[in-house]
């Protein structure tokens, strides 16, 4: 079967049981694919409503329309843009979904309203995406990104819908299907129970599609093809990838159930067969990028809280508060005018373009944290040069509203040399003497900078992380001279900061670019400068520049 | 709407289930955060709570569900004392839903229409005496949060804005649900729930075949899985109200509290918030469990519970909190 034919059968499948499937999932980039899809879709016979990211919080949930509400001097409300009849709603840029947005869709799948979804997600790297809580509640997923414009046919979909509608749910889904899907997802690591059940409906639309009233083999088989290999986060040969870091029931650990049971290879081959190689392989390199709002600091502009910015007009931020004073003052010059109009009006006529809103903007400050090498290998020159960085930084830190830490890591362990700060003058005073020299424990720098830039962040400040140096870890994180384990430690710590999505910056200040340095950073997800030869004033460049660019 | 799926007819998932019941015996343990991955039925649960829970007597217009006319805050103006019999009220905070709606706040149809000035009572009064609901509580606007810190805390909610001024009770169980690969918590958050529990899916593949099963037969065959599912909530429920009237004749030995605290001392838990916590959970099980006393058992069951998410947090530290716990509780009290 191939790719275009799976993609058809896919819409074909949810067209029949929107309600009990959710959804689909179509990973391609806008192009000649997309579209045919997008016109098969179109064709369907169920209400469509497309859904945009910037719809506010009062078009998702419903709420009161202010604007008609002042007009006509009496209640107005608007109703949530969920609260309709079943539909389908279609999601353009489905990647770019911010987490309170995708939340919202969530919620309306589950209410039981009968609507179901489309995601287009253009998505390019692997780790971007649809958010995951969605993509689990929405049965199919297909990539388009490899098809060639000679696969591309137009779509023929079944004429009499309403007929296999009405028989979908008359079809018999025996114990055993169900059992199978279940060893089957376990087998591919799919921890969520949402996709055996999802697996089952889809296999019941499909033999309502061929006119079968039990599902088969058949019918499982290929909603296998269409359910699970997206989810799959191993093939069963492999061995665990690892076990669950928190066991919450001990006694339960040691024997593992699904040992017994070995999974139908038929459906493992329909796995294999749409999974491109390599594909798990790099699943488990990658970090799924966690989504950003985090209920724990770092809000930068709102329209609640913090100090009050001149009032806007127009309501174009969800939630915002109306400012009556501005309004009022808006208003009031016109009033001549619009009585001229409208004679019979009492008091002063609102027009929509009156309204004000305030604002407010939350200091959000910007943490550079420093991490230098004092290593011997490290050459002790390079400390004079972050600590003339550091200067010239602090210098436009009131113009920046930033604030710089600084450690450094030399011998065994690290050493916080300068706390949090804006001061200068404290600053001039502890760089003055700074000792260099030893052993370069790495790993142990990068931890002491992560650890601050996590409570820093819960501060509300948005850290950024600097690590200057050559790379050459040589102590590992318990102190021991253990070069490989040092290497493995930052590797590890890197990794860490990556999830926490904490901005890097590395600058290497080798003379010939460090390939491990490069690597680190690459984990980090940070930025990679080469500074070989590098004075006070071009690294405190590289990282104002590094950081415009961030 | 369908009926929620029962609270008896979720599979496993036991820590949750206790955890919840908890709270229903001891509303005063304050709260429930369940942390865990998708598809794992934390969101079911607390739906199936609400239709498990004993329902409670309130003044029949009180915006805030006061038990007596003489709780009714003044500003809603109640004249009528009856009382009526109304379900706990279990009440969903949004994502996304503004401050005014949580709070409350002027009342706009009354202030266009007929000039006045009123106050709109929001989901805070709305949840007084029952539970508010927060899925995906780790992604919640700060200042919504900054908002729960407070009234959770307090117990009361005080709007002074736009020129009101308006009080009421406002002290409810809070449930959290989230994912945590999503985004962290802030510890204040934290702090506030009583319980926490982190949810696994089920390992085990015929427990996989079983939740797999009964969700088939709420879809499918909905009105007889609820009639079968029903009388095993009511007698849950019966038990819940038996462990309440229980809760105050129950003893609590100073060998208990010692036992407690030491516990607490041991891990370095912050505050003194997690050794009360943990008290009164231990006493809530030991009533459902149909115990005279608080013994050594029933502290074992519930610090996990209690504590896990009040440990100081190293984030190099691979081993989950909830382990360094069960290490702890079996040193302290014996295995």
């Amino acid at each position: 079967m191939t790719l275009w034919e799976r993609a058809q059968l896919a819409i074909t499948l949810l067209a029949i049981d929107p309600q009990r499937l959710g959804g689909l999932v179509i990973r391609a980039r806008a192009g000649p694919a997309q579209a045919a899809m997008l016109a098969a879709v179109q064709s369907l016979d169920l209400a469509k409503v497309k859904l945009q990211h910037h719809m506010t919080v009062e078009v998702l949930n419903g709420d009161i329309d202010l604007t008609a509400s002042l007009a006509g001097r009496q209640l107005v409300t608007r109703k949530s843009i969920f609260d309709c009849a079943p539909s389908l709603f279609i999601l353009p840029m489905a990647e770019r979904s911010a987490p309170q947005f995708s939340a919202r869709i969530c919620q309306a799948l589950e209410e039981g309203r009968g609507h179901a979804l489309l995601a287009l997600d253009e998505g390019v790297e692997v780790g971007d995406g649809l958010p995951d809580a969605l993509t689990d509640r929405l049965a199919f997923h297909v990539t388009l990104d490899d098809l060639a414009l000679q696969d591309l046919s137009p779509m023929t979909l079944p004429r009499s819908l309403e007929d296999i509608r009405a028989a979908v749910r008359g079809v018999t889904l025996p114990a055993e299907v169900m059992e199978e899907a279940v060893i089957l997802a376990a087998s591919l690591g799919i921890s969520s129970l949402r996709a055996p059940l999802l697996l089952g409906y889809a296999a019941q639309a499909h033999a309502a599609l061929h006119a079968r009233y039990e599902v088969t083999e058949e019918d499982l088989k290929l909603a296998v093809m269409l359910v699970y290999p997206h989810r799959a986060t191993r093939l069963p040969q492999d061995p665990e990838p690892e076990a669950p870091s928190e066991q919450t029931n001990p006694a339960e650990a040691p024997q593992d159930p699904n040992q017994a049971i070995t999974p139908n290879d038929l459906m493992i081959e329909a796995v294999k067969a749409v999974l491109p190689p390599g594909v798990l392989a790099q699943l488990q390199t990658v970090v799924k990028q966690p989504a950003s709002g985090s209920g724990s600091g770092a809000r930068r502009k709102g329209n609640h809280r913090g100090r009050p910015l001149p009032a806007r007009l127009g309501p174009k931020n969800s939630g915002a508060r109306v400012d009556l004073v501005a309004s009022l003052r808006a208003a009031i010059p016109w009033q001549t005018l619009r009585k001229a109009a409208n004679p019979e009006a009492v008091g002063p006529i609102f027009k929509a373009s009156d309204l004000r809103h305030k604002r407010y903007e939350i200091g959000s400050d910007r943490l550079l944290i420093f991490t230098v090498d004092a290593s011997g290998s490290a050459a002790v020159a390079r400390l004079a040069e972050a600590k003339g960085a550091v200067e010239l930084l602090l210098g436009e830190a009131y113009a920046r509203r930033d604030h710089v830490a600084l450690y450094a890591f030399r011998g065994t362990g690290s050493e916080a040399l300068l706390p949090p700060t804006r001061s200068l003058v404290q600053t001039k005073k502890r760089l003055a003497a700074l000792p260099g020299g030893g052993a370069t424990p790495l790993a142990a720098g990068l931890a002491a900078a992560f650890q601050l830039a996590l409570q820093e962040r819960r501060n509300g400040l948005t850290p950024t992380l600097i690590l200057l140096t050559d790379g050459r870890a040589n102590v590992a994180l318990d102190g021991s001279n253990d070069r490989a384990q040092a290497a493995a430690d930052a590797l590890m710590l890197a990794q860490k900061i990556a999830e926490a999505q904490i901005p890097a910056l590395v600058i290497d200040t080798t003379i010939r670019p460090e390939k491990t340095l490069q690597t680190l950073a690459g984990k980090m997800r940070a930025h990679y400068i080469a500074l070989p030869r590098s004075d006070a004033k071009s690294v405190s460049g590289a990282v104002s520049s590094a950081l415009a660019h961030s | 709407m369908k009926q929620p799926f029962p609270f008896s007819a979720i599979v496993g998932q036991d820590d949750m289930k206790l955890a919840m019941v908890l709270t229903a015996i001891d509303p005063s343990i304050a709260g429930v955060l369940v942390f865990g991955e998708r598809g794992t039925g934390k969101s079911t649960a607390v739906r199936a709570l609400a239709g498990l829970l004993p329902p409670i007597l309130a003044v029949k217009a009180c915006p805030v569900n006061s038990a007596d006319i003489k709780d009714c805050p003044a500003w809603c103006e109640i004249s009528d004392a009856r009382v009526q019999s109304i379900a706990t009220p279990v009440v969903d905070l949004p994502l996304g839903a503004s401050e005014d709606r949580v709070t409350g706040a002027l009342d706009i149809e009354k202030a266009l229409t007929k000039g006045e000035k009123a106050f709109q009572p929001g989901l805070f009064a709305q949840a007084n005496r029952g539970y508010l609901y927060i899925d995906e509580v780790n992604l919640l606007e700060d200042h919504i949060v900054d908002l729960l810190l407070d009234v959770a805390q307090s117990g009361e909610n005080v709007v002074e804005r736009e020129g009101l001024s308006v009080r009421h009770a406002a002290r409810f169980v809070l449930v959290g649900s989230g994912n945590p690969e999503e985004g962290e918590l802030r510890p204040q958050l934290m702090d506030r729930f009583g319980l926490s529990v982190d949810v696994l899916s089920p390992t085990n593949i015929d427990e996989r075949i079983e939740v797999i099963k009964r969700r088939d037969a709420y879809e499918n065959d909905h009105e007889a899985f609820i009639a079968h599912w029903q009388s095993e909530d009511a007698t849950l429920r019966a038990r819940i109200v038996a462990a309440r009237a229980a809760l105050a004749d129950l003893q609590t030995a100073d060998s208990a509290l010692r036992r407690v605290a030491e516990l607490c001392i041991a891990l370095g838990s912050d505050g003194l918030r997690g050794e009360l916590t943990l008290l009164k959970a231990a006493r809530a099980f030991a009533a459902f469990a149909g115990d005279q006393a608080v013994t050594d058992e029933h502290i074992r069951k519930t610090a996990v519970l209690a504590l896990r998410h009040r440990l100081r947090r190293d984030p190099l530290d691979e081993s989950g909190s909830s382990s360094r716990v069960a290490r702890t509780v079996s040193e302290i009290l014996g295995d």
